[in-house]
């Protein structure tokens, strides 16, 4: 068994820019399953990656590589075809590659493991189980990786960035895109991003839509939906259906090792700094925010250094956290844990979810009953995107407090 | 068609294939011929995959002597091809004091049917095994041999074993109609006319239709759909034993099942329908299984739901396994095999044998046979290539995973491609491999896994 200061589960944006920015202090080994390291942008063909992190926009293929190359340069080993497939023991990984099975175990473990689209079943979609079903994951590696054909009239499930990232890749493939349903009232996306699309693309959303079934026996032959609002059912005929967005974490890991999960994101709990329950253990990116833009996911990476070199220096463990809690809308808030004394969050943010429309959102933020702060932000909170609440409404939590709540108010 | 067989077996299911690879131990000419392109294709392939006891069985039927039999079988079978078999036990468990008063009916019954293990037991020792359960339960049964199994590897083994026994297997083809005449029987196909002296039906779903083209009308089938739903691995351990309901007049009721693949079932439901191809869940269905569930296992609906699917048994009007065979026309009905065929596969086998013998039908056993085949095991409890380090040692192509959430690697893909019956599409590579059954359903893997059934030829 080999002792690594430092091992990090996943070469996807947040993984490698974790590993670039621990390099330079401490020897880093990353383990990647894919073939190519670069995680999910090795398959988004179009641009708009790297803003946050790079200040520039690239492809996603070009931006993986990017950071890619800079973890190398930085002196990280990146194994791939390289699956991590349990834990031996706290600090120890199962890892099988087709150079073998084996252990290693290490000072420092950092999850990175992303985030996946929920499939159909795992949505409580009935019907038979035809081809030509997808989800925006699959699709792109299809059409992107291996150039695969799919069918000829899609619709496509979910109305948020992703939705219309799957739009793109059906028109590469040549399948006509009969239409976007959502269960929201309004289009989940950027309200431009959505104008932009039914005018560029000449693609409509549906709303206030949920899918009933899925027809076809051999192949998809349409999807029954209904109108949230009448019960009205129909049939709109396709032979494709693209489930998007409604995002789950790659959270086995993380539950294989006992650490404490949070119930709204589904994946770890962390602190500000990306601490999870277990001290050795870290987790970033879409495991603990399912899921934000590449960038703020590789922002992360850079973040968890101070935690992961606090915790190499041997350096004591911090005070009991403090939970905070999202309340409705709100289904999630990351990270859900802070500790008197830490640092801020990444990006000085706390991220939340939202199920719900509100364009003119008044934040409110309390602890034992008292309201520490109420702000009202100049961007709305939708369905389908990350709300970003300035860190600087928390300054007054008190360390010996109860849970702190984030709500609307 | 100037050869004529001396058996064809129509249905290449759990039941055609376990009839073909007994019959094959016999020196005979032997075709098995099945509509899809695949075996085990049918009401085979979506069960819940319990090797029963057949404690619950009714005492005395020709279903209780095979259960049992097939039972015992399955124990030594499984081990010589490694179909995976895991011995969970199963607990029943009473929700209300009608429940609880059955209980010892049902352990009288058990009994009754040979079966002496069972015990009941208080509600504390139910909560003892199974933790997860909600509140409610006043006592349980507990049935300590019930185990699980992979009915895709129990097809695939048996009908393989057939092949190498010398069986013509004969895929996507359809008999439409049956000639009897004197000394044979011509089969009108949906490739062409088969003759042969003897027939069999194994047609499960079907098996009335297939009955009628002898002009018999013994028994009428329907589908009694079950759906089912199945959770994510990471429930596994609130599952350690099968959990029943107590039985009912309506049927077996809504279990809990762990998966010999590792995940935890919730279903059947039990849906009398017309539609012989309605193999698609329901909204109805889901809904009912979420309900039950809800009280069988609270914590159960916390988990993720990997994939869902609806199986359908031969629903039929007689009380019993109906196996018959006709000396004038040579011809043998292994039907009305509803619940119970996956238990009972290889001890039908037997017994359509021992009818044929009686019926007059001659045969003698081969002289030399191959050994049995090994499936790849896909079972949870084994050890499964991508944990083996002595087989990636010898073959890289095992440390390959492709599949992440199942853990299949290249080497096992490649493997059913090659495999006596391949794999023809992904249904296919699915049942011999797990790829793409897991809790992504193809997010990750989904591309690759066509790209290398696609560099095959398959579709
Ligand atoms: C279909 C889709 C489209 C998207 N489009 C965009 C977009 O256009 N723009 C944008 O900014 N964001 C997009 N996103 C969000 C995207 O997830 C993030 O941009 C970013 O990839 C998140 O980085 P990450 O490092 O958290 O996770 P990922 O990129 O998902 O990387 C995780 C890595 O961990 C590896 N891994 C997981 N488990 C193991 C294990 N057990 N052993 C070894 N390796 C493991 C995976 O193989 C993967 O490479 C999209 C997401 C999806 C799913
Ligand atoms: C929900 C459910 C749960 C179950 N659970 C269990 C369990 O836990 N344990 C257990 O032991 N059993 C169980 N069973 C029962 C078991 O699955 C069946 O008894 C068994 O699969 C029947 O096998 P078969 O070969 O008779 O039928 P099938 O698998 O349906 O095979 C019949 C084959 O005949 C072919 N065929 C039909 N007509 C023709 C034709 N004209 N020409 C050519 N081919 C034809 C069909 O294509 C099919 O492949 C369950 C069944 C269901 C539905």
């Amino acid at each position: 068994m080999n002792r690594e200061p430092v091992v990090i589960i996943g070469a996807g944006p947040s993984g490698l820019a974790a590993a670039a920015a621990l390099a330079p202090h401490t020897p880093v080994l990353v383990l990647e399953r894919e073939a190519q390291a670069g995680g999910i942008p090795r398959h988004c063909a179009h641009q708009g990656f790297g803003l946050r992190d790079l200040h520039r926009s690239l492809s996603g293929p070009a931006y993986a590589q990017r950071l890619v190359r800079a973890a190398l340069d930085a002196g990280v080993r990146i194994e791939t075809r390289t699956m991590v497939t349990g834990w031996a023991s706290a600090d120890a990984l199962e890892v099988t590659g087709p150079g073998g099975r084996r252990t290693v175990s290490a000072d420092a473990i950092v999850l990175a493991t992303g985030a996946r689209e929920r499939a159909r079943a795992a949505r409580r979609i009935p019907g038979d189980r035809p081809a030509g079903v997808y989800t925006t994951g699959q699709l792109q590696q299809a059409v992107h990786l291996h150039h695969q054909g799919v069918g000829t009239r899609a619709v496509i499930v979910g109305a948020e960035a992703v939705s219309w990232s799957a739009v793109l890749t059906l028109r590469e493939a040549g399948c006509a895109v009969v239409g976007l349903v959502t269960r929201h009232e309004r289009p989940d996306a950027y309200a431009p991003m959505a104008r932009l699309g039914s005018l560029a693309l000449h693609v409509g959303v549906r709303t206030s839509t949920e899918v009933t079934a899925v027809l076809g026996h051999g192949r998809v032959t349409g999807v029954e939906v209904a109108d949230r609002r009448t019960g009205a059912r129909e049939v709109i005929a396709c032979d494709t259906v693209v489930f998007t967005g409604d995002w789950i974490p790659d959270h086995e890991l993380a539950r294989l090792a006992g650490l404490m999960m949070d119930a709204g994101t589904r994946g770890p709990a962390v602190d500000t700094a990306l601490r999870t329950s277990q001290p050795h253990v870290f987790a970033v990116g879409n495991l603990v925010h399912p899921v934000d833009t590449a960038d703020v996911a590789a922002l992360d990476g850079r973040h968890v250094v101070h935690a992961v070199r606090t915790r190499l220096a041997g350096l004591a463990p911090l005070a009991a956290p403090v939970p905070i809690v999202a309340e409705a809308p709100f289904t999630w808030v990351a990270p859900s844990l802070m500790r008197p004394g830490d640092i801020a969050p990444a990006r000085g943010r706390l991220l939340l979810w939202s199920d719900a429309l509100v364009p003119v959102p008044r934040v409110v933020v309390r602890q034992d009953g008292r309201v520490l702060a109420r702000q009202r932000l100049p961007w709305p909170a939708a369905p389908g995107r990350v709300f970003r609440v300035p860190w600087s409404m928390l300054g007054a939590v008190r360390g010996d407090g109860g849970p702190v709540s984030v709500s609307l108010g | 068609m100037s050869v004529v067989a001396d058996v064809a077996i129509i249905g290449a299911g759990l039941i055609g294939a376990a009839i073909a690879r007994e019959l094959a131990g016999q020196d005979l000419d032997i075709v098995l011929i099945e509509a899809r392109n695949d075996v085990g294709d049918g009401t085979s392939k979506a069960n819940t995959a319990i090797l029963h006891t057949g404690f619950d069985a009714t005492p005395g039927t020709l279903e209780a002597r095979l259960v049992r039999r097939g039972y015992a079988l399955w124990q030594e079978y499984a081990a010589r091809t490694g179909v995976p078999v895991e011995r969970t036990g199963a607990l029943l468990v009473a929700w209300d004091e009608e429940q609880q008063a059955a209980l010892p009916t049902l352990q009288a019954k058990a009994e009754a049917n040979g079966y002496l293990a069972t015990r009941i037991v208080d509600a504390g020792t139910v909560y003892a095994m199974v933790p997860d359960l909600g509140p409610g339960a006043l006592a349980g049964l507990t049935v300590p041999d019930e185990s699980i199994m992979c009915s895709w590897s129990a097809a695939i083994a048996m009908a393989t074993e057939a092949v190498l026994r010398g069986v013509r297997l004969e895929l996507e083809c359809r008999v439409d109609g049956a000639t009897v005449l004197a000394d044979h029987t011509v089969l009108h196909t949906s490739r062409g006319d088969i003759a042969t002296r003897w027939v069999v039906n194994a047609a499960g779903l079907a098996g009335d239709t297939v009955d009628a083209l002898f002009g018999h009308d013994r028994f009428h089938l329907h589908p009694r759909r079950g759906e089912l739903l199945v959770f994510d691995k990471l429930a596994r351990p609130k599952a350690p034993v099968i959990v029943l309901p107590v039985p009912s007049k309506v049927g077996k009721g809504v279990l809990v099942s762990p998966t010999i693949y590792g995940n935890v079932m919730l279903g059947p439901t039990a849906d009398d329908i017309e539609d012989r191809a309605a193999t698609g869940t329901t909204e109805a269905g889901f809904a009912f299984l979420l309900e039950r569930g809800r009280r069988i296992m609270p914590s159960l609906l916390d988990e993720e739901v990997t994939t869902a699917y609806a199986g359908l048994r031969a629903a039929h009007d007689r009380d019993d396994f109906v196996i018959e065979a006709d000396a004038a026309q040579r011809y043998v009905v292994a039907g009305c095999i509803r619940s119970t065929g996956l238990t009972a596969s290889l001890a039908v086998g037997e017994e359509v044998l021992e009818r044929m013998r009686a019926a007059g039908f001659t045969c003698t056993p081969r002289a030399v046979l191959p050994e049995p085949p090994q499936v790849p095991n896909l079972g949870e409890a084994g050890l499964r290539p991508y944990e083996d380090e002595a087989r990636i040692a010898a073959d890289p192509a095992y440390g390959e995973i492709v599949c992440f959430c199942e853990r299949v690697t290249a080497g096992e893909i490649r493997d059913a491609l090659d495999a006596t019956i391949p794999a023809r599409d992904l249904g296919g590579l699915r049942r011999r491999t797990r790829a793409q059954n897991g809790r992504c359903q193809g997010f990750f893997c989904g591309a690759a896994v066509r790209a290398a059934l696609e560099g095959r030829g398959a579709r």
